[in-house]
Order: structure tokens, then sequence, then C-alpha cells
């Protein structure tokens, strides 16, 4: 790639965006319908597109604007079990990730090391992983729910169980692929096996380990917005729920940009944590 | 005449005050507003035990409120008293009474909700104060759908829960989860379902001309896929071969229409007055009209809660029992629908909660329709409803083989709790669990279960 200008992509950026909001405005002010006669105790009853015969239509993104300014302006408040704002809200879902996560990392590294360094290991778990790898992490939901008996400890499993992989699959690999003669030299100086794994194939096998946390925690942050609107009661998931239950889009569309930003933060938080372990052939 | 009044004065107040301490209802509402005792202390709490023993025997004894006045007016306080003792041995009965447990074992309870109408007596206790009256410190929990709500129920999670009136027999009988004892004491409410369409259906309004339709209903085991199923199967169509039934979870229902996903459904409100307010659907005909009376919701809690906390069972169902009485009457629907509309409990536009409510709503056709009783709210839950279902489950093919209806719904549904707690607050439960129900012209005796059954020509097994 060529060196670029980074305010040429910036202003290109802010382009892009303005034009897509513009064509938003557009075409969300221009449902105008078809006006039937309709008498104002009706008109008083039901929303106003419906009164002019239409369908409500889709928030402009004025609306959706004065919505995300009333969230963002009071994001901890709690009036009730079911009335908290947006920030608990992704406190909750933050740290049902975090846990999960760390629960998977702690067994997918080490037993990813262990396929990593014996062939043997490799081929006895292989199937079970192939097997386990491709099932949707929220089919998981329902035989949580009933072994687990407990709805938010279901959670942290749904997110255990989808973010395990990528890490257990690239330690494995990371490891497998160290250089022979990186070994080959350790073994000439008569490194223990210890040694060996802690200060050659750790280091060698960190960048690949990392790429598999990177991806993992996507993951993990996709999955939990499902998961909360299967199970309900707190997090961003559910609050997503609640405002579909409401059919609020503006609502909605505040929750996704929130999601998105998030999701962003944690991926640029282990893409800063990626290069600090990188090195250079 | 309230419970705590002196039933041997010819001029006790009427009725109409749930717990007798006010002239009206409104003004027992307007002094529950401001009220922090929970129990009525100053006279004396086994005096006032006495009296609900008086109150009850002589409600049974009279009948009526205008038996009992002229009576009691005809002789005299005294003589009436000592007249009723001697038939019934009053004294015994009051110890009787004074020996029945009324510790509450647990004050901390959680009560999972699904945000729709159907549940409004277990979620307006909440914000109107009447698990507090009754010395409960209840948590209601929206929940995102039945088999979550059943599964939660089931897990412990919540101690008591709103479900649909075929889900405490459902998990009785094993059928959709592993079988263990549930029960019933309270239906939530009657009618307030309706069959909402596409507007692109406006004039296809005989079930006739569906064949191929899609549908929603919220549950396998609801009223809803009965009632709907009933319905097209009156009008000769096979629900599992001419349309399709899917269970989607009732806010989804709106959004599906929307995107023409299905044609229709038979789902429960507010969400059908929201398919109108947002112009998406009309309401073509409202369950009311299939089964005047039918149960829908119901306050469900598992055996096992009972037998470990029976004082918190009956606390909590005498403060759900006593916001069904005043969910119903229509004066204060109003005030109800004000109360449970906010984000915290059903999350929708006031007025499309006042329209289901109160009955006045805009059909999604331009008119403006007055049924004052598209939704009411009776706690009895009538063994011969119970009888009903189990017959449609197994019309349907969710339950097999031979089973004795009446003692499924005399084990499930608790009638004689809910008489019981109904006559505690000054209320007349009727004197049996049974009666004939009409369905779409089609009368239902409860005592012959089987011979209905056989009278359907399109059923499965």
């Amino acid at each position: 790639m060529r060196a670029t200008r980074p305010f040429a992509s910036l202003a290109l950026s802010a382009l892009i965006l303005t034009v897509l909001v513009a064509f938003w405005q557009i075409a969300s002010s221009s449902g105008a319908s078809q006006t039937g006669p309709v008498d104002a105790e009706y008109a008083a009853l039901v929303g106003a597109a419906a009164a002019a015969g239409g369908q409500s239509p889709f928030p402009s993104p004025a609306e959706v604007g004065t919505r995300m300014l009333e969230h963002l302006a009071d994001p901890f408040y709690v009036r009730g079990t079911n009335d908290q704002g947006i920030g608990i809200q992704l406190a909750y879902s933050l740290g049902r990730v975090l846990a999960g996560y760390a629960l998977a990392a702690l067994l997918a590294i080490p037993l990813g090391f262990a396929i990593g360094m014996s062939p043997l290991m490799y081929g006895a778990l292989n199937p079970f992983i192939q097997v386990l790898r491709p099932i949707s992490p929220l089919a998981w939901m329902p035989l949580a729910l009933y072994t687990i008996r407990d709805s938010g400890a279901s959670s942290i499993f749904v997110i255990f169980i989808c973010s395990i992989w990528p890490m257990l699959l690239n330690t494995a690999f990371g490891v497998a692929s160290v250089r022979r003669e990186w070994l080959n030299v350790a073994r000439t100086l008569e490194c223990g096996r210890l040694r060996t794994a802690l200060h050659v194939i750790l280091p060698a096998a960190a960048p690949t380990i990392m790429t598999g946390m990177r991806i993992s925690i996507g993951i993990a942050w996709l999955v939990i917005v499902a998961a909360e609107m299967l199970v309900g009661g707190t997090g961003i998931g559910y609050f997503v729920w609640n405002q579909w239950n409401n059919l609020s889009l503006a609502d909605i569309i505040t929750a996704i940009l929130v999601i998105g930003i998030v999701g962003m933060t944690l991926d640029q938080a282990l893409a800063v944590a990626t290069r600090a372990v990188a090195y250079q052939d | 005449m309230g419970v705590f009044d002196d039933p041997f004065d010819p001029k006790a107040r009427p009725w109409s005050c749930p717990c007798g301490r006010h002239a009206s209802f409104a003004a027992h509402a307007a002094a529950l507003a401001c009220e922090t005792v929970t129990d009525p202390e100053p006279r004396g709490a086994e005096a006032l035990a006495d009296r609900i023993v008086e109150t009850a025997v002589t409600r049974a004894v009279f009948g009526t409120e205008a038996r009992r006045r002229a009576f009691v007016g005809l002789v005299g306080r005294a003589a009436a008293a000592a007249a009723l003792g001697a038939v019934f041995p009053l004294g015994r009965a009051k110890e009787a009474f004074a020996e029945t447990p009324r510790r509450i074992e647990k004050r901390d309870l959680k009560v999972g909700f699904i945000p729709i109408t159907c549940a409004t007596p277990i979620i307006m206790a909440h914000p109107m104060g009447f698990y507090a009256r009754h010395g409960l410190n209840v948590e209601v929990i929206r929940t995102a759908g039945w088999a979550v709500i059943r599964d939660r129920a089931i897990n412990r999670e919540y101690d008591a829960a709103h479900m649909l009136s075929p889900m405490p027999l459902a998990i009785t009988l094993g059928a959709g989860s592993a079988p263990i004892p549930w029960t019933m004491p309270a239906v939530e409410n009657i009618n307030g379902q309706a069959i909402t369409l596409a507007m692109r259906h406006r004039d296809r309004r005989d079930p006739k001309d569906w064949r191929g339709f899609r549908f929603a209903v919220p549950f396998d085991f609801s009223m809803h896929n009965y009632l709907l199923r009933y319905y097209v199967a009156e009008a000769g169509l096979d629900p599992d071969r001419d349309i399709q039934i899917r269970a989607v979870p009732p806010p989804e229902m709106v959004a599906n229409l929307r995107a023409d996903n299905i044609d229709g459904f038979l789902g429960p409100d507010p969400f059908n007055q929201r398919a109108v307010y947002d112009g998406v659907g009309f309401i073509h005909l409202l369950t009311k009209d299939l089964w005047d009376g039918h149960p829908c919701c119901a306050f469900a809690i598992s055996r096992e809660m009972i037998r470990e906390a029976p004082g918190t069972y009956h606390a909590l169902l005498r403060a759900i029992v006593e916001a069904t009485a005043y969910s119903s009457n229509p004066a204060n629907r109003r005030e109800v629908a004000a109360a449970i509309a906010p984000q915290n409990y059903l999350n929708q536009p006031q007025t499309v909660v006042e329209q289901v409510l109160t009955g006045s709503f805009a059909d999604g056709l331009g008119r403006v329709q007055r049924v004052p009783n598209r939704i009411d709210f009776d706690p009895f839950p009538w063994h011969s409803m119970a009888i009903w279902i189990l017959t449609q489950m197994k019309r349907w093919g969710q339950i097999r083989g031979d089973i004795d209806y009446a003692q499924i719904a005399e084990q499930v549904f608790l009638a004689t709790d809910t008489a019981q707690a109904m006559r505690e607050l000054g209320l007349s439960p009727p004197a049996t669990a049974k009666r004939t129900h009409v369905i779409m012209g089609r009368a239902f005796d409860p005592a012959d279960p089987e011979g209905y059954l056989a009278s359907f020509a399109i059923r499965r097994g």
C-alpha cells in the first residue's frame, strides 16, 4: 500500500458519513402517504402515520440524534429492575464478556499448547474440535439453561464456548509451527522442556495466540448481544430487545452504534497487545 | 361490605371496598396511594381474624347482601349473632382460622412477567403497592419469552411467574419439558386477545379464504394456539395442513407483520393495538367473540414453593387476587394503564395500553369500537377451563393416551385456595369449580371431555 495522507482519508470518511446521513434524512422524510379522511377521535388513538393511512416511518437522523443525546446525558440511572441506563446495561454486558472470555483463555491457551506440542493429542482432540467449533453458540443456550439452571451463568457459558475455539486453534497452530531450527538450537543448548516452552515456543507463538484472542473477543462481543436478547434481564442485548418490544427504532439505532464503538475499542485494545508481542524474523 | 366490617350491622358499608375500611372503592384506592401500614393493627389482629370468620359464615349463610341486611335488620344484631351461633360453631371456626399459618417465611420475592397487558395484576401490584400491603417485597422482572420464563421458574430463579394458563398443565404433564408438579392458583385475565391481520387482507375477513396464511401465536402451549386452531377448524380448515402456525414472541409479531413474514397473528395485547397504532394491521376479531370469558394468562407457582413457604404463598395469592379485583373495576382502568405503561413495566405508549384496558379502541379500519369487556380480570381458576385446555392438547396431539382430566385440573388449578383468598378479601367466589362453557356457539360439558373431543371432525390422533 502506498503511503496515504491521513488528512485526505479523514476528510473522505467525513464526506461519506455526510452523504449517508443526508440520504437517510431525505429517505425518511419523503414517506408521505395517501391521506384518507379519518375522524379526530380515531386519529387521537393511533400514531400520526396510521391516522394518515400509512405505516409508522423509519426514524430520521434528527430523531435518532435526540434519543442518543438523551441516553448519553444520563447513562447510569436506575429507575427500577427493568429500567436502567444504557451505561449500566453496557457494564453488565462487558462484565459477562470478560468473565466468559477470561475463562476461555485460561482453558484454551494451556490446552492449545498441549495440542500443539503433541501430534498424538492433536489427532485425538481434533475430531471433537472440528465438530464443536462450527456450532452456533446460541444453540448451546437451551442446553446451558437446562443444565446450569442460572441464566446469568448460562450467558457466560455461551461466551466461553464461542470464544474458546479461535484461541485454542490459533495457539495449537502457533505452537506447532514454531521453526524447527529454533527448537533444535534449544535442544543443542540442552534446555529443559519447560524452559523451551516458556522461552522459545511462547515468544515465537505469541503473535499467533494474540491473533486468536483478538478473533475471540470479536466473536464474544457479537454473541453477547444475541444471548442477552434471548435471555433478557440486563445487558445491552436486552436493551435492544426491550426497545424492539416497543418498536422504538431510534433507540435500537443508538444501541447499534454504541455496540459498534465498544466492539471496536475491545478489538483495538487487543491489536495494541498484538503489536507488543510482534517480532521480525 | 368489607371483610373487616361487622356482618351483624345492617347498615354495614357495601362490598365495593376490598378491605372494608372505606366507603367506596374510590376512597379505598385514594387511601391506598399514601398508605404505608401493611396490617390494620390498631383494631387488633385477633379481632380482625374473628371478623373475617363471621363475615365468611354470614356470607355463606345468607348468600346475598340484601338478604343479610334484611335478616339482621329484622331481628337485631345480638339476636342475629346468637341465631347464627346456634346453627354454626362460630367459636370453633374462629379458633381454627386463627391456627392457620400466617407467618411469612420469605419476604423478598422475584416474580417474572412477560410485558403484555394480560399480566396487568401481577405488574400493577408492584407500582400500586398491593404486594407491600401484604408484607411482601416483590421484584417484578420482565422476561424475554415463554420458554425462558418457564426455564427460569423451573430453575427457581423466580419464586412465582406469569405464565399462559396451559403452561402449568403442560409442565405438570411433562409436555415440552420434564414433568414437575406445577400449580396455577389464579387466572390473571379473561378475554383480551385478538386476531390481527395485515392491512392487505382487509377484504378477506372470512376464515374460509385463509388457506395458505401464515399465523403467529405466542407459544405452543397457549390459549392463543388453541383458539386459533379452533376458529379455523370451525371454518373447515385444518390448522396443521391448510395454514401455517408459528410460535413467535409477542413483540416480534408486529415486526414480522410489517415485514410480510406473516399474514396475521392471534396474540396478546398490547401488540394487537400496537399493530393498529403503527398502521401495520387491523383487528379482525376479539377473542371474546369466540369464547366470552376464556382464560388467558395465569399466576403460576411450583408445588414445591407452596410446600416450603405456605405463608408467603398465602400472602402472595391474596395480593394477586386483590390486584386482580382492582384491575377488574372499569373505573380504575385508566389509572392502571398509566401505572404499567412506563419503561419499567410494559414500555409502550400509554394510549395503546389505555385503549386495550378501557375497551375504547381504534380497530385499524377507521372505526372507534367500544367494547368495555375487551379484557377483564377474574382470578377464579375454573376446573372446567383446565379440562377444556386438556381436551385441546389432546386434540392437537400435544399429549397422548388416557388422562384423568378432572384429577389433573384439580391438582393444577387451585380453585379452593383462590376461593379462600377471594372470601378473605370480601369477594364472592363461585360455589363450584366446574361449569359449562360455550365456545363459538358449541357447549362444552366438563363432565364428558372424551365425548367433546370425539365431536370434532378435524383433530390429530
